[in-house]
């Protein structure tokens, strides 16, 4: 091993843990915000200006309080829980290219062959911290909550693995960083704007890719336990769901590791979808470190756009019914995402790609 | 008996759900932009702004005592308020003005004049059954304090809210 490049990884991982620590505790800010916005409403405007103090405050407070375990849990589960619902979140982000390169170095943390299927094995981690936080808690609405969410990751995680299908029957690569070098020479995979306009392959493709891309985000947003498919926390059924009996920065990392979750899962829509940090006309960071900065930028500017769609969509849909949720996810988009395979790989076989 | 209602028939744009999503979502996006744009009306930012200005004529708010023009209290301790108070809010300790005093023909003033604002519920009855005119409520409604006893004004807080009054009643000065 060279030491440049431990060391270089390092300073990546550093970065990047420090910007979207950053951008999920302004995620919360933006959530509140943006939802009183939608209600006609102000939202916390106090703390600094125009309130943009207010995660500070909110860390300060989740830190200061009591960390109060109770006596009916099984200690050491729950404990482990919290950890076990922000750790998979984390780590996913190591295989996201988010950026081009700068100084030479790959804007990459971990750039290995498998990268959308370790991006699928980390994340669906994220339920064990769910489903053993509802379980440990040994009271009867967590249960409820954890019970839920196992069989809701179980339902959506399958139309998320086959929805991604058709994106990678077209570059044939599960590597991420190969995923946004084909977008970049032949456009975005929903927007293919870029390269050869008389290329009937490609426009034909841009529509299972776009069904791709819907049933993607819809599975994410139930991945992530966002409204409308917030069933394992359902503050208005059961309480607070799988983290009732949790309080202080235990709570916090259940509560700050769902957005987590909601910006690598945008990190990934980006990235398979939305043509990853490029945009059309700026060139990549070989050609000076300015570029690649603004590369970087590109790449979570897309991703704080989608994290607007999420909070929108929240503060828009009312919360499914269970039943209606097993059908939506097993009838609807197992269906869809299979026969979307199926459209995909027949205009890929048929059609000339040149 | 059971009643069976009847399912309206959904048409396909209908049945396929997404179009009602996307208007919902475009619902929510007018009010934020409207909101964004300052085009919604929210309620008062409150210690920035405040009522004070469209505090309506007939409002009631804390009580207060009030001098007359050469500064005497008007009040008289009389403990007609006293004895009105609903809440009993209103405690009075009368002193004596010594003869030869100015104002000798008095009688009395309060030596000590309480009013507990935890127990007054601004009915406004010692204002109206004060023969000397001399207690108001003004447009004080903003009364905080940290304990029980922060929250009992006493004579000087009461004419620290109420000030002068000039004119009105003026029976107890010598005939001009």
């Amino acid at each position: 091993m060279d030491y440049a490049f431990i060391f270089s990884s390092l300073i990546k991982i550093a970065a990047l843990l420090a910007v979207v620590l950053g951008i999920m505790n302004y995620a919360v800010y933006a959530e509140r915000r943006i939802s009183a916005l939608i209600q006609d409403r102000l939202g916390p405007n106090r703390v600094g200006p125009a309130g943009l103090f207010q995660p500070i405050a909110d860390a300060a407070k989740f830190l200061l309080k009591e960390d109060f375990t109770p006596a009916h849990v099984n200690t050491f589960y729950y404990w482990l829980a919290p950890c076990l619902a922000m750790i998979p979140a984390i780590t996913t982000l190591a295989v996201v290219p988010f950026g081009s390169s700068l100084f030479g170095v790959p804007m990459v943390i971990a750039d290995i062959n498998v990268g959308v299927l370790f991006v699928f094995a980390i994340a669906s981690l994220g339920v064990y911290g769910i489903v053993i936080a509802g379980w440990s808690s040994n009271s009867k609405y967590p249960f409820l909550g954890g019970v839920r969410s196992s069989s809701q990751m179980i339902s959506y995680e399958l139309s998320l693995g086959l929805a991604v299908i058709p994106v990678f029957l077209l570059v044939g690569q599960l590597r991420l960083t190969e995923v946004v070098r084909y977008q970049i020479e032949n456009g975005w995979l929903i927007a293919p704007f870029v390269g050869d306009w008389g290329n009937l392959q490609k426009w034909l493709l841009a529509i299972p890719m776009m069904i791709s891309f819907v049933v993607f985000t819809i599975a994410i947003f139930a991945e992530t336990n966002r409204l409308p498919f917030d069933l394992p926390e359902a503050e208005t059924e059961l309480v607070g769901g799988y983290h009732t009996e949790y309080g202080s920065m235990k709570f916090g990392l259940f509560f700050l590791g769902e957005y987590v979750a909601m910006i690598t899962g945008s990190a990934i829509i980006v990235t398979l979808f939305l043509g990853g940090w490029h945009f059309p006309g700026v060139p990549d960071g070989s050609h000076g470190w300015g570029w690649g900065l603004l590369n970087i930028f590109i790449f979570f500017s897309k991703i704080a756009g989608l994290l607007f769609v999420f909070i929108w969509v929240r503060w828009t849909l009312p919360r499914f019914r269970y039943d209606q949720l097993m059908r939506l996810g097993w009838v609807f988009f197992f269906e869809i995402a299979l026969v979307n395979i199926f459209i995909a790989a027949i205009i890929i076989a048929y059609l000339p790609s040149k | 008996m059971a009643i069976t209602v009847s399912r309206p028939k959904l048409n396909f744009r209908e049945r396929l759900y997404l179009p009602a999503i996307l208007s919902g979502m475009a619902i929510t996006m007018r009010h934020f932009k409207n909101m964004l744009f300052g085009r919604t009306k929210v309620t008062m930012q409150y210690p920035e702004e405040k009522w004070d200005s469209h505090m309506p004529e007939h409002y009631r708010g804390a009580p207060a005592l009030v001098r007359d023009d050469t500064g005497r209290v008007r009040c008289v301790a009389c403990q007609l308020c006293e004895f009105i108070c609903p809440p009993r809010a209103i405690k009075i300790i009368p002193g004596e003005f010594p003869a030869g005093d100015k104002f000798a023909k008095v009688e009395k003033f309060p030596h000590e004049f309480d009013i507990d604002m935890i127990r007054c519920i601004y009915c406004g009855l010692c204002e109206e059954v004060c023969p000397e005119q001399a207690i108001y409520l003004r447009k004080d409604y903003a009364i905080t304090g940290f304990t029980r006893a922060d929250m009992v004004h006493n004579k000087e807080k009461l004419l620290e809210i109420g000030g002068v009054m000039h004119g009105v009643v003026l029976k107890w000065n010598e005939k001009k």
